[in-house]
């Protein structure tokens, strides 16, 4: 299938069209929270959610031995926020560390979740099949109801996020002077946890308990990378979150039998190592040319001070001096030699050279320029 | 009498079994210049953070011109250390500060206009006016701690509390602090401070707090800054080498 048949697709076909608009709404939502865990520096702490929700889903399966989505999704919802809550026990009750305690609660959850599934698996009734779609996803499940769910709870997630913006801000930034300003932390807190926990427990169908955590992590590192305002930061996580999932379903779509929730963790990837590479600001390649462009004006201001020092021997300053006499110098080449003629601040005349009268006042205001350049 | 700005009752704080401030008494008369000094684990910060209801103490009482906290909040600004925040947090030096404005605004409602002026005011008090729209890791550590004084300024508070304002900052940016911190006590406002260099104690404060887990001793400097409170502070023989 090439591209124009499946964006004709796209808007045609009913299943593809819910699929593509579930899993933008939960790249959407995944993407804006998880700009606010990775700020929080608890980008774990989604691992940790989605891994103990495995054996909530389980559990509810035992119990009602139905496999409707919302209802294993309560139980997966349930399970979440008691290992969330356990990790938040542990770290403040005992002497271990954030990530002993998110490491711990992940894998012991998803060890019981797993030891679960395959005691439903060996159980006699036909029923069972399609459980372990929760741990790598099914897109191809979503249904209608299922992606108005999530529509419903982006929503709620996007108001309260607008009426309590500055207080989440706040939080992030400075959770200590927060408190002192008279806001209840605990509260402001809680509506975060929990809306990433809804927001991990959505992705579970269609991402799985495995990758999860990369919805969460992936378009929030890449938004970083491009912008220094956290509304840009949460936008952007949000675009990119969404792109990935339209993207992912497309490709999905078109190579048969690829599922999508990897295909959507990858395409998020590529956008953080494109973000991580080419941005502006932070990425590497421009960092990696500002540098090298550093060490060549360096090397050019350098070879100018040398040349000051060897013309103000002299009374004239623009008394002409053998070309030889830069051999001395380590930093001299001849390609500095030429930048700094078409910089006009030197004059070569066959092996003799001279600054101007420019080239002798900028040799000479080299560091106090730098130092007002800095205040 | 001075009228009581700050009272602390039996104030015992510990993190997990050992106090870390031991039935501590004290009382901050209004409008002292007051430095706490003591060795690394005295409880310094603690202190502070327990006062501004960061921490919950295990016994005592806290009372703010005689009422809690929580009711007083509006009238204490609080400057942390600068280390105890993600300075690369996606945020402009003008945004951090108009967060002093928060606590009056209250839930929900947003800064205006009025708040930014205010914010400007303190940025330019600071000498942080040009960089007002700088990403905030793009800042010098000197140049973050007066952010963060800019911040406690807008609050436009009585009592002012900061832990170690001076860290890690250069002579410059020190002399300004200080200068504000002068300022702050002539416009009768209390002020706080968790110090560590006991060489300016005398040329900056007028009342000290001696802390070593226990309350070792507090009243003016010029009665109480001497070699036998620093020797019972610091465990050690200390000789007080600025005056002569």
């Amino acid at each position: 299938m090439d591209i124009t048949e499946y964006i004709q697709l796209v808007f045609t076909d009913y299943t593809l069209r819910t699929i593509t608009l579930g899993t933008a709404i939960l790249g959407a939502v995944t993407g804006m929270l998880g700009s606010f865990a990775v700020l929080r520096k608890q980008s774990l702490l989604g691992d940790a959610i989605s891994h103990a929700a495995l054996p909530g889903i389980a559990i509810a399966f035992l119990i009602t031995g139905s496999k409707d989505s919302n209802t294993l999704l309560i139980g997966a919802l349930i399970s979440g926020l008691i290992g969330t809550f356990w990790i938040r026990g542990i770290v403040t009750k005992t002497h271990l560390k954030s990530d002993t305690a998110l490491g711990l609660i992940l894998s012991l959850f998803f060890g019981f979740g797993m030891l679960l599934l395959t005691f439903i698996q060996k159980q006699p009734n036909a029923n069972q099949a399609g459980l372990d779609k929760y741990l790598f996803g099914q897109a191809a499940t979503l249904v209608e109801s299922d992606v108005w769910m999530m529509a419903i709870v982006t929503s709620i997630c996007l108001i309260v996020l607008l009426i309590f913006w500055k207080e989440f801000k706040m939080l992030l930034f400075d959770a200590d002077y927060t408190k002192t300003l008279g806001f209840n932390t605990k509260f402001i807190d809680i509506l975060i946890t929990s809306f990433i926990v809804l927001a991990i427990v959505l992705g579970l169908q269609t991402v799985g308990v495995v990758l999860m955590s990369a919805m969460l992590l992936a378009p929030a590192a890449a938004a970083r990378q491009w912008t220094n305002s956290l509304a840009m930061m949460v936008f952007l996580a949000a675009l990119f979150g969404a792109f990935a999932g339209v993207f992912g379903t497309a490709i999905s779509a078109s190579e048969n039998n690829l599922s999508t929730g990897p295909i959507i963790v990858l395409v998020a990837s590529v956008f953080v190592v494109f973000s991580f590479i080419f941005s502006p600001s932070r990425g590497l390649l421009f960092k990696q040319i500002r540098f090298i462009r550093n060490r060549r004006d360096l090397e050019l201001n350098k070879t100018l001070a040398f040349m000051h020092q060897i013309a103000e021997t002299h009374e004239d300053i623009s008394h002409p001096h053998a070309v030889k006499l830069l051999n001395n110098f380590q930093g001299y080449t001849r390609s500095t030699l030429q930048k700094l003629v078409e910089k006009d601040y030197v004059q070569i005349n066959g092996s003799m050279w001279n600054l101007t009268k420019i080239g002798f006042n900028t040799a000479a205001n080299l560091y106090t320029k730098q130092q007002t350049k800095d205040e | 009498m001075k009228k009581i700005a700050v009272k602390i009752d039996d104030l015992t704080v510990a993190y997990n079994y050992k106090p870390v401030l031991w039935d501590i008494d004290l009382e901050i008369p209004e409008g002292v210049l007051m430095a706490i000094v003591g060795p690394n684990g005295a409880g310094k910060s603690t202190l502070i953070k327990a006062i501004l209801g960061i921490l919950k103490p295990i016994a005592g009482s806290v009372t703010i011109y005689g009422k809690p906290y929580i009711k007083q909040h509006q009238l204490v600004a609080y400057v942390p250390q600068k280390g105890s925040v993600d300075w690369d947090f996606p945020i402009t030096a003008l945004d951090v500060v108009k967060m002093g404005t928060y606590g009056s605004l209250g839930w929900i409602k947003r800064p205006g206009q009025k708040e930014k002026k205010a914010a400007l005011e303190a940025l330019e008090k600071v000498g942080m006016l040009p960089f007002k729209n700088r990403q905030i890791s793009q800042l010098s550590g000197g140049q973050q701690q007066r952010i963060f004084l800019a911040r406690a300024l807008v609050q436009n508070a009585s009592i002012y509390f900061m832990d170690e304002p001076f860290q890690g900052v250069d002579a410059t940016t020190e002399i300004a602090i200080i200068n504000i911190l002068k300022e702050l006590r002539k416009a009768g406002k209390t002020v706080i401070v968790v110090h560590h260099d006991l060489q300016t104690v005398p040329e900056y404060f007028d009342w000290v707090t001696f802390l070593n887990v226990k309350k070792i001793a507090t009243g003016p400097v010029k009665d109480i800054f001497n070699d036998d409170n620093l020797t019972k502070t610091y465990g050690i023989n200390y000789k007080v080498s600025i005056q002569e």
